[in-house]
């Protein structure tokens, strides 16, 4: 008997109900800016998973910064499935918590990421500063909005598609270094995740541009009407990839590996893969990417295996402690 | 007396009320502009839908599960701090000790501490990674990202608030009460209950009134112990934060205007055992 459990039950007096759970249930650590993606998915999971004969689950959702999840997975929280920003924070459950094998990411189709994003501006209604590409952020008196690499799984692919167009058009790792470090000069805050920022330039109205996911910017688009903001989309954006995995030492413990690989696995059905474009992450199938295709804006995309060398190479070169990023925002 | 002092003392005194009325103008618009207005905002945010949608955000399963653990922090952390509360004020008061000022000055730590190092500590402490978190793991003992968690960084939190009430009321009213009672022959138990618990009672009040408004209030340090699971372990200023980061806004206003709600009740329980205190004070004073 667990002592949350032996507590609940001891203050079954006090409390409305000492309700312990009888369901199944299934804890999916997220990053921040799916939460609305996943309450559609869980419904529709739950729904297929009874369809096929078993009881209906709890599906509990947690979200925030992508680093500070895999942070909180690694510290103890019983995360079953992990749906994080970027595979860096993934590979921190093999590297610092021995939670999952270190070739996780082949166990799914997609290298594990059944749905990708990119990163574009939002800007405020008529475009005032008239930004139209990544020149038009380093220029100053622009304010630019983004979250803190450290934390964030966003932050980072925005760090490195502003870092990927400088180093084609300049040419070099170091003038591409002088460029991110001007950008950032342009950064009042720095929120820890994705949807802080959101907030921060959507409902607080401060900067000029928000530098977002894709779903994100179209999500604000979404809640606030379209008549307060634009999208635009740069001339070069990096293909933001956001995988999905079991974390087997948790679902070995708790009996419910057969119910993870499920809910993982149906994200790339097609009910799957129409909800995520539904909520704006462009789908892996190509049936359904096709019924989406006006959604999406095609672009020039770098990617983090081909243009970085993969997440094990950027994660210390970038963002570990004494890399770039410390190294330009200790220079403001 | 000459006319030019008197002229000179009525013009001193003039400049004397206009200053105490723009002293206390300023006063009032100080508390409009940084109390009543958010109170205001607060409100009429959570009610721009109507009262329909105010209570079906206050009603609805996360927001009850919130609400339960936060009476649960309150239930465990309040009582636990009385009886701290109890002893450390006890020992301070009635006995002399080496360490006794460390003691005290250990006491008001939480204060001092940022309430997010607060839960850091319990994540170093009893994390995966942390201290004990091997010995737990293998007994599948789960802290932080839990209840207990929770429940812990609360009681850390809201320790001073008992102590610091009763510590400076027990060392005024000395011993000598409790040195009769014992030469009439009371027993330990029948001292503290007839004899000291009668002395401290507002003080014990007033201090658990300001425990619970803090454990229910509690932010920080949560959320870094929380894990933030929806329904599970989100309290009351967890799941406005949340509700608010999903756009939510009258949700997340209804939910902070049922703690604001919780929060006016304590004022005014905070503010009767107040008065109740000070008559005490004064009565005593006057003997």
């Amino acid at each position: 008997m667990s002592i949350r459990r032996f507590a609940l039950a001891a203050l079954a007096g006090l409390s409305l109900s000492a309700a312990v759970q009888a369901q199944t249930s299934l804890l999916n650590v997220s990053y921040d800016p799916t939460r609305e993606l996943y309450q559609e998915y869980n419904a529709a999971f739950n729904k297929h998973w009874q369809a096929q004969g078993h009881e209906p689950v709890t599906i509990q959702q947690s979200h925030g910064g992508s680093g500070k999840q895999a942070r909180a997975v690694i510290d103890g929280l019983k995360a079953d499935v992990v749906t994080l920003a970027l595979a860096g924070d993934i590979d921190e459950l093999n590297k610092l918590g021995k939670l999952i094998p270190e070739d996780w990411q082949k166990r799914l189709p997609q290298a594990s990421t059944p749905y990708t994003s990119t990163i574009v501006f939002l800007v405020r209604k008529g475009n005032p500063k008239q930004i139209k590409d990544w020149d038009d952020l380093v220029k100053p008196g622009v304010e630019v909005i983004t979250p803190n690499p450290k934390t964030s799984g966003g932050a980072r692919w925005n760090f490195l598609a502003a870092w990927a167009y400088a180093q084609q058009k300049y040419g070099s790792d170091d003038k591409a270094q002088a460029f991110v470090e001007q950008l950032y000069k342009n950064v009042p805050v720095l929120d820890t995740g994705a949807r802080g920022s959101t907030i921060t330039f959507v409902n607080n109205h401060i900067g000029d541009v928000l530098l977002a996911w894709e779903n994100e910017a179209f999500l604000a688009l979404k809640e606030q009407g379209g008549d307060q903001f634009e999208i635009v989309a740069p001339s070069l954006s990096i293909l933001a990839e956001p995988p999905v995995a079991v974390v087997d030492k948790n679902v070995d413990k708790k009996g419910t590996r057969e119910l993870a690989n499920a809910y993982l696995n149906y994200l790339y059905s097609e009910e799957g893969q129409r909800i995520a474009a539904k909520n704006f992450y462009r789908p892996r199938s190509e049936k359904v990417a096709a019924e989406f295709a006006k959604q999406f804006p095609a672009l020039k995309l770098v990617t983090i295996d081909k243009d970085f060398g993969g997440w094990k190479s950027a994660q210390p070169k970038f963002f570990n402690d004494g890399g770039v990023f410390d190294q330009i925002y200790q220079a403001k | 007396m000459s006319t030019v002092t008197l002229a000179a003392i009525s013009a001193a005194r003039r400049g004397h009320a206009l200053g105490r009325t723009l002293l206390i103008a300023a006063a009032w618009l100080a508390f409009a502009l940084l109390l009543l207005l958010p109170l205001y905002i607060v409100l009429s945010e959570a009610l721009k839908q109507g009262l329909g949608t105010f209570f079906t955000a206050l009603i609805e399963p996360d927001a009850l599960s919130a609400l339960k653990l936060t009476l649960i922090a309150v239930a465990i952390s309040v009582p636990l701090n009385v009886v701290f509360g109890l002893a450390a004020a006890w020992c301070v008061s009635k006995y002399e000790f080496r360490g006794k000022s460390l003691l005290v000055t250990l006491i008001d730590l939480p204060f001092s501490v940022s309430p997010v190092i607060a839960g850091l500590i319990y994540v170093l402490l009893f994390g995966a990674q942390g201290f004990f978190g091997p010995w737990l793991q293998d007994r599948d003992i789960q802290i932080i990202f839990a209840v207990p968690g929770i429940v812990l960084a609360t009681v850390f939190v809201t320790v001073p608030f008992v102590a610091r009430e009763l510590i400076p009321l027990m060392q005024e009213q000395g011993s000598q009460e409790e040195e009769a009672a014992r030469l009439l022959g009371a027993s330990g138990w029948q001292m503290f209950w007839h004899v000291t618990l009668p002395n401290i009672k507002w003080g014990l009040i007033y201090g658990v009134v300001l425990c619970t408004a803090r454990a229910m209030g509690e932010f920080g340090a949560v959320s870094v112990v929380s894990g933030h699971i929806r329904g599970v372990t989100n309290t009351l200023p967890l799941h406005v934060e949340i509700l608010y980061n999903e756009y939510n806004h009258v949700a997340a206003f209804s939910v902070a205007s049922l703690l604001l709600a919780l929060a006016l009740c304590i004022l005014l329980l905070k503010q009767w055992s107040e008065s109740r205190l000070t008559r005490l004070k004064s009565n005593a004073a006057e003997e």
